[in-house]
């Protein structure tokens, strides 16, 4: 029988991503195509100029110089691995054993080869074409400065396409075995967990270890070791290693084909052994991914106590506030976030302690105002980005259920404010905290705390708001990972969004704590003048917009849904 | 107790839903007929209030539902064809959640909960997350959570898809009770057998319009059909007789 192209078995995906190109352009116009154009310009030209100037200042430097780009290189690219690696391994759970597809291609006479090779490319395209991205301005930056010419381009495809093919394949092999032993739906909930608390674990590591001190002099003990340390490769092995020699060989015309030749050949090897593994474990493991995760709850655990405490409310909206916490914590993906976020909290506090701004001088007391009131912008931009992963989602996971809600008598406001007292007051205490321990650890005045403690709840509230609105008004009901859901065009206005309130608000009370500042400074009375009143006045009713609006706009636009 | 009038949904210039007009009167089973995409599903999401209409409106025991909503909903149970549910949560917590959006709780509704989880024979199952359930049992689950508010009204598209046996049978007594106690059922089915057994009064939907509504009897005379049966009548009236030999389509 003749075998269909992978080309052919390949078409529905790629049929769907042009015509969701399609869609998109039709449905957000050229506006939303200049925007994610200009941000991602924008990003690109970011990270193209750091890098260029690191390295046109390096190049420059003596026996150091041709030493630590290459170092840089190889650095970024073993990270890229890394990432790489825990991202295929999650990507291949749903590529190989969770997709909807599976049956139809599962149940075709379609060979185990061309099954293999097909979910293998779509494993590799969903989980590198953020890394292969953030790669190009990198490269760039190398080849600018090293004046690597436009062949570059394409030597540099040549060394870095293997490099993402063998994480790719690495990834499918490992979930390919845990699904041989765990049910996918477990492999899930426990990969989430891995993968999540080896990133805390490397942030908290990374931080720990304070890096910024490698840039004391003081902290080179002798040029010699140093220079020894990096001019070691960190690994001979690693691909990572291989396609940085590479790289640098063709920039320092100092071309050794070996590199490439280890990349490729390493390569075609790992698909030859991921598909044999395939071949003799693929179906047993696809068997068992058919077995749901049962689980017996018994658990009246939130009933008992979130009821018991929302027990003034009326039943419609207790149920569904309990009904979201239920979904939440039972959602290994959605709850094991929140280990990443308490590392970010204590390195977020790490950082704030670990500045030198307590030296008994006048200067001291200015820094330490100054640090406390820019705290609120930094704190206020973490916040917004946990919104993002978690109230901008829930308008859209209620799109499958959407039929229940909209035909029972649940009055839409009722649904919007649970949704907003579950994802705001969460964020409110946590954003207080954040705002409260930060300014007991740079030992602000009571002016100080009071004003960050207000700005912050008011700030909370309206970001909480925008999260809600904005998720209401670019729904992704077509999106069953809550994930995926804030990389869409509507997060990435949401985020702009909430960087202009910040911003408006810093601006605003930038002058009031500038008079207290001042007054201080100069041994003044401290007090509150009518002028700063109404700055406070001003901010206060910014952010009382930014709520009121957005949840305004959020409840005409669900009221129009239809599904 | 559902009252459509001159209700028209279109979707862009493609007209789902055109201009249609029907009474279902109190303690009546209902039936709505039509060839895939006649238009039928859209009708009774309309009913239901997920779906706006472009024109007209739909009453149900004289609320509107998009004027009205709160009021009109109270009255209503909306079982739909996909048993989208929160695959998270246990049978029982889905039934108490969903009793919560019709302002009911406490012991009647815990007695609730166990009676029609004992009807549909999911007891054992309550304390188990719906992600584990079947097609079939998730079917039976939302089917319980239209019941247990006791609506007045029943609107259920495609109501055997997925059940085995034992339960559509037990589906069909429970909708014939319910009629038998006043209630009204407005069904949207594929099965002809299921709608001939059942149905007081039938509607055929072609084309986003009715092109026979009343009693079988009554569309046969209409159509002067004779003693066809429904399938050969429904088939006449939506041009199915026309569909080539089977033995052409399958190549031999």
């Amino acid at each position: 029988m003749i075998q269909p192209s992978l080309w052919h078995v390949l078409q529905p995906k790629w049929r769907t991503a042009l015509q969701r190109l399609r869609e998109e352009r039709d449905n957000g116009g050229y506006g939303k195509m200049i925007i994610i154009t200009g941000v991602g310009s924008l990003f690109w030209a970011g990270v193209f100029g750091v890098l260029y100037k690191i390295l046109k200042t390096l190049r420059g430097v003596e026996d150091l110089g041709p030493l630590i780009p290459a170092k840089i290189l190889g650095l970024v690219l073993l990270s890229f691995i890394s990432i790489l690696v825990l991202s295929n391994v999650i990507t291949a759970l749903s590529s190989f054993f969770l997709a909807k597809d599976l049956d139809l291609l599962v149940s075709a006479p379609v060979d185990w080869l061309r099954l293999y090779l097909a979910k293998l490319g779509e494993t590799l395209i969903h989980s590198s074409w953020m890394v292969a991205l953030m790669a190009v301005p990198i490269l760039t930056a190398y080849g600018v400065v090293y004046k690597g010419g436009p062949l570059f381009a394409l030597y540099a495809l040549i060394a870095i396409v293997p490099m993402l093919v063998l994480p790719a394949v690495l990834g499918s092999a490992l979930t390919l075995i845990l699904v041989n032993i765990f049910p996918a739906r477990r492999t899930r909930d426990l990969l989430s967990i891995i993968a999540l608390g080896a990133a805390a674990g490397v942030i908290l590591l990374f931080r720990i270890i304070r890096p910024e001190q490698l840039a004391r002099p003081e902290g080179f003990r002798n040029l010699l070791d140093f220079l020894t340390v990096l001019r070691t490769p960190t690994s001979p092995f690693l691909p990572s290693e291989w396609s940085t020699k590479a790289i640098m060989g063709f920039l320092r015309h100092d071309f050794d084909p070996l590199p490439l030749i280890l990349l490729w050949t390493t390569a075609a090897a790992f698909v030859t052994l991921g598909a044999l593994l395939h071949r003799a474990m693929y179906a047993q493991g696809f068997t068992k991914a058919q077995e749901g995760a049962e689980r017996f709850i018994r658990g009246g655990f939130w009933r008992w106590t979130v009821s018991g405490l929302l027990r003034g409310l009326p039943v419609a909206k207790r149920e569904f506030v309990l009904k979201d916490i239920r979904l939440f914590f039972r959602d290994t993906t959605q709850w094991s976030q929140l280990i990443l976020l308490a590392v970010l909290v204590v390195v977020y506090l790490f950082n704030i302690q670990a500045l030198p701004l307590h030296r008994g001088e006048p200067v001291g007391f200015y820094y330490v105002n100054l640090v406390s009131f820019l705290n609120l912008g930094l704190a206020g931009f973490v916040l917004a980005s946990i919104a993002a992963r978690f109230i901008f989602p829930t308008v859209s996971l209620e799109g499958r259920q959407m039929w229940l809600l909209r035909s029972s008598p649940l009055d839409l406001k009722a649904l919007l404010w649970s949704k907003y007292l579950v994802g705001t007051l969460p964020l409110l205490i946590l954003g207080l905290l954040l705002t409260g321990l930060t300014n007991v650890l740079l030992e602000v005045s009571s002016f100080m705390m009071i004003l960050s403690l207000a700005t912050m709840a008011a700030l909370t509230l309206a970001i909480g708001a925008l999260a809600l609105g904005f998720g209401a008004l670019y729904p992704q009901f077509e999106t069953e990972n809550a994930a995926q859901i804030p990389t869409s065009f509507g997060g990435l206005v949401f985020m702009m969004a909430t960087i202009a309130l910040l911003a408006g608000v810093l601006v605003t009370l930038a002058r009031a704590v500038y008079t207290y500042v001042r007054a201080a400074f100069d041994g003044q009375p401290l007090g509150v003048t009518p002028e700063m009143v109404g700055w406070f006045v001003a901010a206060a009713a910014l952010c009382a917009a930014a709520t009121v609006i957005p949840l305004r706009l959020a409840l005409r636009r669900m009221e129009t849904f239809e599904f | 107790m559902i009252r459509l009038q001159n209700l028209t949904k279109n979707y862009g210039s493609f007209v789902a839903v055109d201009d249609i007009s029907l009474h279902v009167p109190r303690g009546v089973l209902f039936g709505c007929l039509g060839p895939n995409g006649a238009g039928k599903t859209t009708t009774l999401r309309m009913i239901a209030g997920i779906l706006r209409p472009t024109q007209g409106r739909v009453l149900l025991g004289g609320d509107d539902v998009h004027a009205n909503p709160l009021a009109a909903k109270q009255r209503l149970g909306f079982i739909p064809d996909r048993p989208f549910v929160y695959d998270k949560l246990t049978g029982a917590e889905f039934l108490r959640f969903v009793a919560g959006l019709y302002g009911q709780e406490g012991d009647p509704v815990e007695r609730r909960i166990a009676e029609l989880l004992e009807v549909f024979e999911l007891t054992s199952w309550q304390n188990e997350l719906i992600e584990a359930y079947s097609h079939g049992m998730r079917q039976k689950l939302i089917i319980s959570s239209a019941l247990i508010h006791r609506p007045e009204c029943i609107v259920v598209d495609e109501p055997m898809v997925g059940l085995d046996p034992k339960a559509a049978r037990l589906l069909k007594d429970i909708f014939r009770q319910f009629v038998a106690k006043g209630g009204t059922v407005l069904m949207s089915t594929h099965t002809l057998e299921v709608a001939e057994a059942m149905c007081d009064q039938i509607a055929i939907i072609q084309h986003g319009k009715i092109v026979a509504a009343g009693t079988v009897t009554d569309v046969r005379r209409e159509h002067q059909a004779g003693n066809a049966s429904l399938e050969e009548l429904f088939l006449k009236l939506t041009g199915g007789a026309q569909v080539r030999e089977l033995a052409e389509v399958l190549g031999k």
